[in-house]
């Protein structure tokens, strides 16, 4: 990356004052825009602040003293739900990506940039609200800078994936950044690398997506045996294309919403034409994940026994009333084009996911546990930090670069 | 060089070869054997001896066994404490069972740990390394007996569990809860040597003992192994952890990943060139130029 740079740089020789300019251009850029008193910056804002102060207070005063992780329960709400739930539902980048650069298929052009940056903040703030979460984050750079390295852990394979994955994200997004920031031709260099940068970003998406699920292979006494099964890697890697999808739906119905001034008539008209093509994606991948769970809930008699009680109603609770029921919601909006069906069949995949995910990691992990365990309000302040941070950062990207489609 | 020169130098090479690797195969063939300590619950009296040795050799929290009354309810190990005793009423009259960690023999929470801070020495012990280890904690979410225990309130946590002592080990001394304990419940050695034992035991005393070694092949085999009275999920053992040594159910994910990241790769870029519908269209377009009349 670097030395592509250096070489242009070095064939231009107003390379110096191009730089600052780039930097002038930036700081002013840096400067907010519109109105400030909206609802969002309201709510967000005081949010926000509580957010940095308990973070401060985390890192004064150790994790204890503002979460309610246990001995039993390592892993809490920052875990369970920002990186481990957030990244599922990034997903969608490595499938949008897929299918405009490897497919060619033109129809999702238009979401391409959007779902790309959305997929490189996402992985950008919950993969980095794990350094709040590390006991020791100042030795996170042991396993990337080699003196350690943990073959036989997945977790060196998650960290390892996640931080290419975040950099690839970056460099399918750069693009939009070197058109925005007018340096033709860094942005010509960029664009070549664009399906690389895909299929590299593919193939590592596939191995962390499944890899967060095989992070609790060795975890097997602890999940309840409807949860846990040896194909839970793949389980998380179909699950993670139709939370992707559905997120994709999710967002760009807000985006349309509050953005629409930035998007162009053409694309405008097109995307209920886009929204009914991602609930048919959505609507297969759910049944094959549907199809996955049946066949390892039936294949083994022992496991069938243990739908009863609390724990089987929750398990078909989450199955049918959160994949099922919007796979075929998905399904019955395409064939009668209705769009406002599929909206709804996308908050009820999402809420699914972050079900599922959320079973995994916090509900049903330890189920037999007496002091369970439940997120602290420091916790899910702190969360609501890095989303709303995060939406506040996609905001001043969306309303500078060339990320919706103007047409 | 000359052939008398080369005959020479070449047998100065293997000269100097073969010793190195007859030493190689020495050292893999060594009588070296990983260590254990074998726990008898018939023998314990419940004098906790051994959780004030080991606070005091740990410079943890040194428990006042006299008054405490900490017998009173089932405990838990914790960032505190490396081992403690409990007490189950059972049929067979009151039990006392030391808890610490097991030291399996192929440890979940070091094939779990991504910057090899948790590691299984060639000693036997599990030991961790706080300059190495970044705090993720998956060291927990993985050990089959909830060993692994984490600083949550100080701002550069530990993960505090029992290291079988293993600086005294290097010293040659015996873990200090084995030297601590006065009625013999510990034993330290060789994990052959301790199995002699504990079937010598079992065998002899058919009515004294359940027939079971705990810790024998439970999770793989652990370096840790008891012998109690009554069945071990009576006195808080947990039953149901297998045979399977852990890092196995994490093998043939991570077996599948160099061939997911070579393969995939390949599949995608050959679908790529496959779809190149442009190319298709351009040739197509050159064929209907190239045809008469085809621009009538």
């Amino acid at each position: 990356m670097n030395t592509t740079a250096a070489s242009t740089s070095a064939a231009n020789p107003t390379v110096s004052g191009e730089f600052s300019r780039v930097f002038k251009f930036f700081l002013q850029e840096l400067k907010p825009r519109g109105k400030w008193l909206t609802p969002f910056n309201v709510i967000s804002i005081p949010v926000i602040l509580l957010g940095v102060m308990i973070v401060v207070y985390r890192f004064m005063y150790g994790l204890g003293a503002v979460t309610n992780l246990s001995q039993q329960f390592p892993w809490g709400f920052w875990i369970g739900f920002d990186v481990i739930t957030g990244v599922a539902l990034a997903g969608g980048a490595y499938v949008i990506c897929f299918t405009v650069i490897v497919m060619r298929i033109e129809k999702y052009h238009s979401i391409l940039r959007v779902t790309v940056l959305n997929g490189f903040l996402a992985y950008l703030f919950y993969s980095g609200a794990l350094l709040l979460d590390l006991g020791r984050p100042w030795h996170i750079v042991n396993p990337i800078i080699g003196n350690s390295f943990g073959y036989n852990s997945v977790m060196f394979l998650v960290a390892w994936h996640f931080f290419v994955y975040t950099v690839a994200l970056f460099l399918e997004f750069s693009p939009a950044i070197a058109e925005w920031a007018k340096v033709e031709k860094l942005r010509h260099v960029l664009h070549k690398m664009t399906l690389i940068t895909v299929i590299l970003g593919f193939t590592i998406s596939m191995l962390h997506q499944s890899g967060l699920g095989a992070l609790f292979l060795m975890a097997k006494p602890k999940i309840h045996p409807l949860w846990y099964t040896e194909y839970l890697p793949l389980l998380f890697f179909t699950s993670s294309v139709y939370a992707g999808l559905s997120m994709i739906v999710f967002e760009g119905t807000i985006s349309h919403k509050v953005f629409g001034n930035l998007i162009g008539p053409k694309t405008h008209h097109k995307h209920d034409d886009i929204v009914l093509g991602l609930a048919k994606g959505a609507a297969i991948t759910m049944f094959v994940y549907y199809f996955f769970q049946a066949f390892i809930l039936l294949h083994d008699p022992e496991r069938y026994k243990l739908v009863t009680g609390f724990w089987g109603f929750w398990y078909l609770f989450e199955l049918i009333g959160f994949v099922l029921v919007p796979c075929f919601m998905y399904a019955y909006a395409v064939r009668n084009r209705r769009v406002g069906v599929v909206k709804v069949a996308a908050i009820l995949t999402v809420l699914g996911v972050i079900l599922n995910r959320l079973n995994i990691t916090l509900i049903a992990f330890n189920w037999y546990a007496t002091n369970r365990y439940y997120p602290s309000w420091q916790e899910i302040v702190v969360t609501l930090m890095v989303v709303f941070i995060e939406v506040w950062v996609f905001r001043w990207f969306v309303t500078r670069m060339p990320v919706f489609s103007k047409e | 060089m000359d052939r008398r020169g080369f005959l020479k130098s070449s047998a100065a090479i293997g000269a100097a070869v073969l010793p190195a690797t007859t030493s190689e195969a020495e050292a893999r063939t060594s009588d070296k054997e990983f260590v254990g300590v074998l726990v008898d619950t018939t023998r314990c009296i419940g004098c906790r001896s051994c959780e004030v040795a080991c606070s005091v050799v740990n410079k943890n929290f040194v428990p006042d066994v006299k008054t405490d009354n900490a017998l009173d309810k089932v405990r838990d190990t914790s960032e505190k404490q490396f081992t403690i005793v409990n007490r189950f009423e059972t049929d067979k009259g009151e039990i006392f069972v030391k808890k610490q960690c097991m030291h399996c023999w192929q440890p979940a929470c070091a094939a779990a740990c991504l910057v090899n801070a948790m590691v299984k020495t060639k000693e036997g012990p599990v030991t961790w390394d706080g300059d190495k280890c970044m705090g993720c904690r998956y060291c927990m979410v993985s050990c089959p007996f909830d060993i692994p225990k984490a600083e949550y309130h100080s701002t550069n946590p530990r993960i505090m569990k029992c290291t079988m002592c293993y600086e005294r080990l290097q010293a040659g001394k015996k873990p200090a809860c084995v030297e601590a304990c006065p009625t013999d419940t510990l034993m330290f050695g060789p994990k052959r040597q301790l199995m002699e034992v504990a079937r010598h035991r079992v065998y002899s005393h058919p009515d004294k003992y359940v027939h079971q070694i705990y810790g024998e092949n439970e999770v793989g085999g652990t370096g840790w192994l008891y012998l109690s009275a009554v069945p071990f999920d009576k006195i808080g053992f947990r039953t149901d952890l297998g045979t399977t040594p852990y890092p196995e159910y994490t093998r043939e994910f991570l077996i599948s990943v160099p061939l997911i990241e070579f393969g995939v790769p390949a599949f995608l870029l050959t679908l790529n060139t496959l779809t190149d519908r442009k190319k298709e269209v351009r040739e197509k377009e050159n064929d209907e130029w190239t045809q008469p009349g085809a621009d009538k």
